[in-house]
This record gives structure tokens, sequence and C-alpha cells, in this order.
């Protein structure tokens, strides 16, 4: 077609060595599995963390089985960390950094980001990042305990909490995660801008693509602040400055105001790649149209704005100026709003749909159910009156895990069992993955739900031993309960383990679209060879969720225009 | 059956995303380092809104002894550099490699005067005992100057870099574009901090 096309076509994958082409490769798809691993082996240790906090809240003071005796401070460190790793080092590798690397070009119909080579530079210093939290847990202290939100002064002083380099670490390890995120951020920006197939107009984008978007913009509009504080922190540990340390003259409220003017926005960086992921499940698997395409664009942004204002409502019980609780609470309640509006479009979309129950679909579907009942409890905790009762109480614990837990997991096992035949061209076990959803879901909600209770009851959160308050001796048996919960929950995550691995080298090939689904990533091979699309780039004809087309031959029509007539047949 | 609603505007010539032209690159590089720098906005921004907010509530002190004749010469140092910078691309688009490596050269001398002032200054106030741990105001002075400093640093090694691979920003002069857009920027942060600091 045209002469660039020579230049771009990518030279033969053979003839490129192990280590260029496992290790670092700059193809996106390459590097979307490296986020996948890294996030994975990141999510055991997190996993495993969990497990020993589980336990010693139900048996406070025995030894725990693989790891030995658990006392407050190495508690703190465990939440600290638990938290830490999760949030930064599973999350977003996995949500932003696989789906981002992977989706991106195949769905905007590009060969590979516009900077490949800084595409695997992001990667790198992601790892480089994880490496340096988990070195921390070895150095002479132990890793960071002052709590995943680092609040000072408990975090600017090492006596505080008798971790030194720990803490300096995990400084480190946020900066650097920081920096490969925003490169990679400023990436997929920038390929999303310059790079879309002929005929790929934004109101034909996927809103997959609209989500990786907005979260990207969110991280590199709101990452600033923090890094600020980061620096100030830093300055205050070792070069003796008082930036968060009232008896030098400064005020630690202001590490929380920089702290969540990011946390709120990083909270949707991490849910909004899920919501995408979920919404072309559920449009797939109802063989409709979505419901509200721009409408849902419309809520995504405006929920991305406001998620710039509401940041104060983290601190409701910190000491700030009552008269600041009310606006937050104002525009806390009214971030809802939007999301309110995205939940009925999915709901809408499923509306007399024909539905398919595929493993991707239950996924979808739990998250919906679960999101809810998050974003419900997030109503009582907006609301600064209600607040102020439950703040930092397991209440909050089990609010978050609501939201974020389920859009990490039931979001993030969509878009995984959705386009894990595309990413390693073998479909999944058919059998191992509703019993993995099913023994989720219901581990999850044992789990998670009994700690609205506990923290209701007064249970705050951080406390190694609840036992030691008489007050909530009479709830023990319930954090016993949530224990033996949370083991069911992490062993049912051994079975996703095993069917990845089994469906790796044994799994059925995948066709090219195995699902019948609408874009663009589906009219190529599985797994999508090196330069994704032959030699002719794709192009686009109509927008992403032609299902049940009126008058066409077929159930969908996809968005690439092919050289047959889409009517005359399929592709499979 | 074709809707010729839904088809796009026919133009088979061309093929976005493919194309790995000069202007497709520099329309790439343009659009990421503005996506860069309101990152960076967003971190000085967050620095010196605290800073305002601290000294409005008293936390960073008043007045402070510093030196703000150097600080006045540094501003003039940083401006005439960006000025550099403006005519180091002009050359490269007229592909005058003399002219460019001239402007170039003087911009990075300008960026290492600065920071030997800096380095001046701040030995002085040490000098003087006003070190970071000194209270409110020198934390922030030291912070928001070193962070505004390491971009400078960082400025003259990316403008070094240009220099010495002449050739390659020749061909490319988009390459000395970019570096002059962060350029620029550094020079604005200076032009916040300044008055911030030294005047008020
Ligand atoms: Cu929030």
């Amino acid at each position: 077609m045209t002469p660039a096309l020579a230049t771009a076509a990518a030279p033969p994958h053979q003839a490129a060595g192990f280590w260029r082409t496992y290790v670092v490769s700059t193809d996106h798809k390459t590097i979307a599995k490296q986020y996948l691993t890294l996030g994975l082996v990141m999510a055991l240790i997190g996993g495993y963390l969990a497990y020993v906090m589980r336990w010693q809240l139900a048996y406070p003071d025995t030894s725990v089985p693989g790891f030995g005796f658990v006392g407050p401070e190495t508690y703190n460190t465990l939440v600290t960390m638990h938290g830490t790793i999760m949030v930064f080092f599973v999350a977003m590798p996995i949500l932003l950094g696989t789906f981002g690397n992977f989706l991106i070009p195949l769905m905007i119909g590009a060969r590979d980001m516009a900077f490949p080579k800084l595409n695997a530079l992001s990667f790198w210093l992601l790892a480089t990042g994880s490496l340096v939290l988990v070195v921390s847990f070895f150095v002479p202290g132990g890793a960071a305990a002052a709590g995943w939100t680092g609040y000072p002064p408990l975090s600017a002083r090492a006596e505080y909490t008798g971790v030194e380099w720990g803490l300096n670490l995990w400084l480190l390890a946020h900066a650097i995660e920081f920096a490969a995120f925003l490169l990679g951020g400023v990436n997929f920006l920038t390929t999303a801008i310059t790079m879309r197939a002929h005929g790929l107009t934004p109101g034909r984008l996927p809103l997959m693509i609209w989500q990786l978007l907005t979260a990207s913009v969110l991280f590199l509009l709101s990452v600033g602040p923090l890094i600020a504080g980061a620096i100030m922190l830093l300055m205050d540990r070792i070069a003796g400055t008082g930036f968060f340390l009232p008896d030098r003259g400064g005020e630690p409220l202001l590490w929380q105001h920089l702290f969540w003017f990011f946390g709120h926005p990083e909270v949707y960086v991490v849910l909004l790649p899920p919501l995408g992921a979920v919404l072309e499940v559920l449009s797939v698997f109802s063989r409709k149209p979505i419901f509200g395409y721009r409408l849902i664009i419309g809520g995504t942004l405006a929920a991305g704005a406001l998620s710039f204002i509401v940041w104060a409502h983290h601190m409701f019980v910190s000491g700030m100026d009552p008269r600041l609780a009310m606006p937050f609470s104002i525009t806390t309640i009214l971030i809802s709003v939007p999301f309110a509006l995205i939940m009925f479009a999915m709901i809408a979309t499923l509306w007399r749909g024909s539905i398919r129950f595929e493993t991707p679909m239950l996924w979808a579907l739990g998250f919906v159910a679960m999101f809810i009942t998050g974003g419900l409890t997030g109503i009582f905790n907006g609301s600064a009156p209600a607040d102020i009762y439950i703040a930092n109480t397991y209440f909050v614990v089990a609010h978050f895990h609501y939201t974020l837990f389920a859009a990490v997991f039931f979001g993030g096992f969509a878009g995984l069992y959705f386009w894990y035949p595309k990413m390693f061209g073998r479909m999944l076990g058919d059998r191992l993955g509703p019993l993995h959803f099913w023994l989720t879901l219901v581990f999850f909600n044992l789990t998670f739900f009994p700690m609205h209770w506990l923290g209701l009851a007064g249970m705050v959160r951080r406390i190694a031993d609840p036992t030691q308050y008489e007050m909530l001796v009479p709830y023990q048996y319930l954090n016993v309960f949530v224990t033996v919960s949370s083991l069911g929950l992490i062993v049912a995550q051994g079975i996703f383990l095993l069917n990845f691995f089994l469906s790796l080298v044994r799994g059925r090939m995948a066709p090219a679209n195995p699902w019948q689904a609408a874009t663009l990533e589906w009219t190529t091979s599985s797994p999508p060879p090196h330069g994704n699309w032959g030699p002719a780039l794709p192009e686009v004809e109509r927008g992403a969720y032609d299902y049940s087309f009126p008058g066409a031959a077929q159930d969908w029509l996809p968005q690439r225009r092919l050289a047959v007539p889409a009517i005359a047949g399929g592709q499979e | 059956m074709e809707d010729v609603a839904f088809r796009a505007p026919a133009s088979p010539g061309q093929s976005r995303g493919e194309a790995r032209t000069g202007g497709e690159a520099a329309l790439r590089g343009k659009i990421a380092i503005w996506w860069f720098l309101a990152s960076e906005i967003m971190l000085f921004g967050g620095l010196i809104t605290s800073f305002v907010l601290a000294r409005l509530g008293g936390a960073a002190g008043t007045h402070e002894p510093l030196n703000v004749t150097v600080a006045a010469v540094n501003t003039f140092v940083l401006l005439t550099s960006s000025y550099t910078m403006v005519e180091a691309f002009a050359a490269a688009e007229h592909g005058n490699r003399p002219g460019m490596r001239f402007f170039l050269a003087v911009t990075v001398l300008a960026g290492l005067g600065f920071l030997g002032l800096k380095v001046y200054e701040y030995s002085g106030e040490i000098a003087h005992g006003f070190t970071p741990g000194r209270g409110g105001f020198w934390s922030f002075y030291y912070t928001m100057t070193g962070l505004h400093a390491l971009h400078v640093l960082i400025g003259v090694v990316v403008n070094s870099a240009l220099l010495v691979m002449a050739g390659a920003a020749i061909r490319r002069p988009y390459r000395v574009e970019l570096a002059g857009l962060y350029w620029h920027f550094v020079d604005i942060v200076w032009i916040f901090l300044f008055p911030l600091l030294y005047l008020t």
C-alpha cells in the first residue's frame, strides 16, 4: 500500500535469540507478559503477607506455620508491605502494565508502541523497583513499617518504627515505580493519540482504551505532588529538614494532603482498566452493543476530573479544618454519580441480551455485583458524620477490599480469561475456570463481609492482637472465621495458577476469534505475529460493539474493514 | 450491505501509525514531552503550593538572608540560555551545524554557570549555619532549589549529548526542539522560584 509499510515490517522473529526475544524484547506483547509475570510473582509475596497477617489476627502470638512468631513490630511491616505490594506492584503492573501494553496497540491497529525502547525501559525500571522492595525485607531493621500510606511523623523518624533503611528503600522503590509508570503512561497516550488505525476515530475506540487512557492521565497528573511529598519525607529522614515533624516546625497533615491528592486518583488508576475489561466482556457475552457508549465515556472523564477534588475524605479524623469536611463530603458523594451511571449502563447492556455464561462473563458479572456492594459502603465513608465513627476501622478495610480487591480480582480475571487466548494462543481450560470463579466469589465474601461487622464493633486497623482489647474479645470468633475464609480464598487462586500453566502447554489451540468479538485484536491470529498485522494495517469502518446488528447475516460485525464484506461470512 | 454512514473518509494512501518519517516522529516526541512536562508541573506545583501554604500558615518563616544579587545574576544567566537554546534549534532546522554547535555550547555553559553560582550560594549559606535543618524556610529552600538544580543538571547532560552527536541532531532537528521544550520549562520553574524564595 504505502512505501512506509516496507520499513515498518518487522524483522523475522526467529532471528532473535532467547535474550532478545524474552528479556530485552521491545515487542509490546512480550513486555505485557513480562508485566504479568512480575505482577503474579509479587502477588504471591503480597498474598503470603496477607496469610501471615490473618493467622496472627486469628491466633495472636502463636507461631505462624511457614513464618514463625509475629510481634507487633513485624505486624506493622506486614500491613505496610502487603498494601504497598498489592497496590503498586501487583494491581498496577497487571491492570495497567499488562492490559495497557498488550491491548493498546492491538485494539487501535498499531504495530507496537510509539516508543518501544522506552517501553522496555519502563518495565525494567519497574522490575528494579520491585527488586529494591523485596531486598528491603532483608536489610537490618527490616522493611518499612509505617503503613502503606507512610504517614509522618511515624515514617519520618527511624526510632519511631525501628526501621531505618527499610523505609528509605521503600521510598526509593516507589520513586522507581513512579518513574516506570510515568514513562509508561506517556507512551500509552502518545501511541493512542498518534497511531490509531485509519477510520478509528475517538468515537469508535473500544471503551477499554478510553479507560486505560483516562487512567494514564490521572496517574500523570496526580503523581507529581506525591513525588514532591516523598522527596520531602526523604529529606526529613536523611537531611534533617522539618517538613513533617512538629518539633522542627513542620506539619504532618501536609503529607496527608499530598498523599491523598494522589491516593484517590490512584484508586481510579487501578479501577478503570478492569472496569474497561468488564465493559468489553459484558458486551461480547451479551451479544449486544454496549448501552450508553458516550455516557460511559462522559462518566469516566467526569469521575476522573472529580477525583482530584475529593482527597480530604481520607482526612476527616486527621484534625484538618472541620469547615473543609462538608465540601469534600459533597464532592465525594457526587463522584458516585458517574459510577452509578456506568453501573446502570452495564446492567442495561445485559438487559434482554443473549447472555453466554462463559468464564470471562462470570467474572464480569461478579465484578458488577461486588463493586456495587463496595460502592454502597463508600457512601458511608464519604459522608463525614458517618465516617468519623468508622474511620480507621475494619469497615474501611472491608470497603476498599470490596472495591479495589473486587476490581482487581473480578475485573482483572474477566480480562485475563478473556484475552488469555489472544496472549498465549491457547484456550484456558473451561472446567477449572468456573470452579475458580465460584470458589473465589464465595470465599471473597466470607472473608471480607464479616469485616464490616468487626469494624462497626470497633476493631481498628493495624492492630496486631485484637484479643488485648476487652470489647473485641466477644468478636474474636469472627476474626477466626475471616482467617479461615481467607485461607480458602488464597487456596482457590492455586486453581488459576494450575489452569494458567497447564493451558500454556496443553490448552486447546485458540482460533483467531474464539469469542466472536468485534474489536480489532480478534482479527489477527492468536497469538498475533511480531508486528501484529501482516503486511497491511487494519482499517476500521464501524464502532466497537456492533453485536446483533440489524440486517447483518451473522451475529456481529467486526470493526475491521475486511476484503470480503463482513456480511458474507465470518473469519473462523 | 455497506452502511455509508459508518465509513470513514477514504484516503487509502495514508496509514496512520506506520510512518517513521521525521514529521511523525517529531509529533510523537512533542506529544510525549508535553505529557511529561504536565506531570512535572504537578511535581513543582505540589512543592510550591506546599511552600505557599506553609508560609501563609507561618510555618516557613519570613525574610531570610539570601544572596539576592547572585540569584538575580543566575536568573539572567538562565533566561539567556533559553534564548540561545531557541537559536540552537533555529540553526539546526536550517542545517547550520556550526551555528547549532555554538549555541548549544553556550547553553551548556550557561547551565554549568548557573550550577556553579548555586553551589557558591549554598556554601555561603551553610558556612553561616543555614543548613537544611535550620527550620521550615530552609527545608523548602534547599529542597526546591535542589530539585530544580537537578533538573538543570539533566538539561545540561541532554544538551551536551546533542552537542557531541551534532550530526544526528542536524538530521533530526526535532530533537533539539524537544530538548528546548524541557529547557524552557526548567527556566520557567526558576522564574517562579526566584521571587517566591528571594523576594517575598
Ligand atoms: Cu478517596
